[in-house]
């Protein structure tokens, strides 16, 4: 890293740039978007004005509510099917990693289906799984977790047979047992691919639990206020794009608290350079 | 103890099958002595390498015995009569220094009460007290490789090997930890065997230096170090120490495919 490099990744590590430097992009965003509207004479049906879509979290619905309190409660309601699925999905993804890792037969004989499994598109397997668990925020979360066990595994399986040589060799020479060299080396070292695998899987739980919220029955969740939303869009397009708003949110939380957790957690490395826009 | 701590019979070792075979070690044989600082030296895939982790029970020879201490090389893993320094550290980058020498003793199970003295203990002698609750990555690589001796040794194992422990440092860090380690050894009563290719790390640590020949590898002739002790800095600029030097590196010269050969550092004194 050369010294101006070296000094602009300081720079941006201090919080009162870094938090310059974000208002500005989403000034940028607003003028972008508002210039685009004004010169290209977009209709609001497609492209809403972005005070109305902040407009419709005011706004009142059928009963007098106000939108704001019903996509809060929607969004609880996703998010919790999302943090069960990413919870669970996360354990099941370590559990067959830590499998494959201690048996090369399990890895031959199984490592195929769980790359197959990722290849069906989950739209189709989620009306079925509605099917069988009922319209509940269990079965959604199932689907969560569908989608977060793949990057874990796939990433743990890296992660512990990335591990050092001679710091295995180093176990062996003290006559350690097999869950000695686990817990105080394989697992630590794999540690930085678990987090990798995480920040993805973070983001795909709550596209998981959404989905699952699609299908006919549901009553709850960002999924069912996305389909109502997309069935008034011609009529109230800005209602849509707010939905999308706090969805995109709750996916860019769950990534944050993992960044954090992370950050916590490994706290052995240096600050590296990649770091600092991702927290 | 009578007899040899370490005895090699004999062993080859042969990596791979059919047309890829390599022969790494052939009819390789040695005895050590309770108490003996021996180093092997050999070009660059004389099989040196393979032969301490045969020793060390990391790698099966093909053929032949080694016996430690009237032991399998397995039971005496199992005894943990052995520490390891390899070529890089191998520090375990999430604990600190301490807890990186605290390590063996973990491992072992010794009462949890004994830990922080003995590698506080041992960080002293390797001159890192005050690095204790540093990250490996905050330590040059001469220092890491301190912590990697501290570590091998925190449990006195009887048997120390190092598989060029300082190939990869600089000639003044290298000459610097040579003098470092022979005033650590002094104070332990381990067997060192030490991987190397260095003629003048050899000849100043070592009580004998057997020279190796390339693939497959054997012992081809044995140097004895009489140098007093303690040697210092200055050993290295006595007439005796040039002598063996030399005769070391003849001792290497003799083997052709030495001679025409690969890597093996000549800087002399």
């Amino acid at each position: 890293m050369d010294a101006a490099t070296q000094s602009l990744a300081t720079a941006s590590r201090r919080p009162l740039q870094r938090r310059v430097a974000s208002v500005l992009v989403v000034l940028a965003i607003i003028a972008i978007w508002e210039g685009a509207k004004a010169a290209f004479a977009i209709p609001t049906f497609m492209l809403p004005h972005i005070h109305e879509i902040f407009g419709e979290f005011l706004r009142r619905g059928g009963r007098g509510e106000l939108y704001v309190g019903l996509m809060a409660h929607n969004a609880a309601y996703t998010a919790w099917e999302a943090f069960v699925g990413f919870a669970a999905g996360g354990a099941a993804g370590l559990a067959l990693a830590v499998s494959f890792a201690y048996s090369r037969l399990l890895e031959r004989g199984l490592l195929p289906y769980v790359i197959a499994s990722q290849t069906v598109p989950i739209l189709a397997i989620a009306p079925m799984i509605v099917v069988w668990l009922g319209t509940t925020w269990v079965s959604k979360a199932i689907i969560a977790a569908y989608l977060t066990f793949f990057p874990v595994t796939i990433n743990m399986l890296r992660g512990f047979k990335s591990v050092d040589r001679d710091a295995m060799a180093l176990m062996r020479s003290l006559a350690a047992t097999s869950p000695q060299a686990f817990f105080k080396l394989q697992f630590p070292a794999a540690l930085p691919y678990l987090f990798t695998a995480l920040r993805i899987s973070a983001t795909a739980s709550v596209i998981g639990a959404i989905i699952g919220e699609l299908p006919v029955g549901s009553r709850y969740g960002m999924g069912v206020v996305i389909i109502n939303a997309a069935q008034y869009y011609n009529w109230r397009p800005a209602n849509l794009w707010a939905a999308i708003l706090v969805s995109a949110s709750i996916g860019i939380a769950f990534y944050h608290a993992v960044a954090a957790v992370e950050r916590r957690i490994i706290k052995w490395r240096p600050a590296e350079a990649g770091d600092q826009w991702q927290g | 103890m009578n007899g040899p701590i370490i005895e090699v019979r004999d062993v080859g070792k042969v990596f791979g099958r059919g047309a890829g075979v390599t022969h790494a070690l052939e009819g390789t044989s040695l005895a050590i002595e309770p108490g003996e600082f021996i180093s092997i030296i050999g070009p660059s895939g004389c099989g040196k390498s393979t032969l301490l982790r045969i020793v060390g029970d990391l790698v099966e020879p093909s053929s032949g015995a080694v016996t430690i201490k009237g032991k399998s090389p397995h039971q005496a893993r199992l005894d943990r009569d052995y520490g390891i320094v390899f070529q890089t550290p191998v520090l375990y980058e999430w604990r600190t220094v301490l807890r990186n020498v605290e390590l063996p003793l973990e491992v072992m199970g010794r009462p949890r009460s004994e830990w922080h003295g003995r590698a506080e203990t041992m960080l002293q002698l390797v001159g890192l007290q005050a690095f204790q609750q540093h990250y490996p990555w905050q330590l040059s690589g001469g220092m890491q490789q301190r912590v990697a001796i501290a570590r091998a040794l925190v449990f006195n194992p009887s048997i120390l090997l190092m598989d060029e422990p300082f190939g990869a440092l600089d000639e003044l860090t290298r000459e610097r930890l040579n003098l470092e380690l022979l005033s650590i050894w002094s104070q332990t009563s381990a067997t060192v065997l030490f991987i190397t290719h260095s003629i003048s790390e050899a000849v100043f640590l070592s009580s004998r230096v057997m020279v190796m020949s390339p693939r497959p590898g054997r012992i081809e002739r044995t140097v004895t170090i009489d140098l007093p002790r303690p040697r210092t800095a200055h050993t290295r600029a006595t007439p005796r120490f040039f002598d063996l030097v030399t005769k070391v590196r003849e001792g290497l010269r003799e083997d052709p495919a030495v001679a025409a050969g690969r890597d093996v550092v000549e800087e002399g004194a």
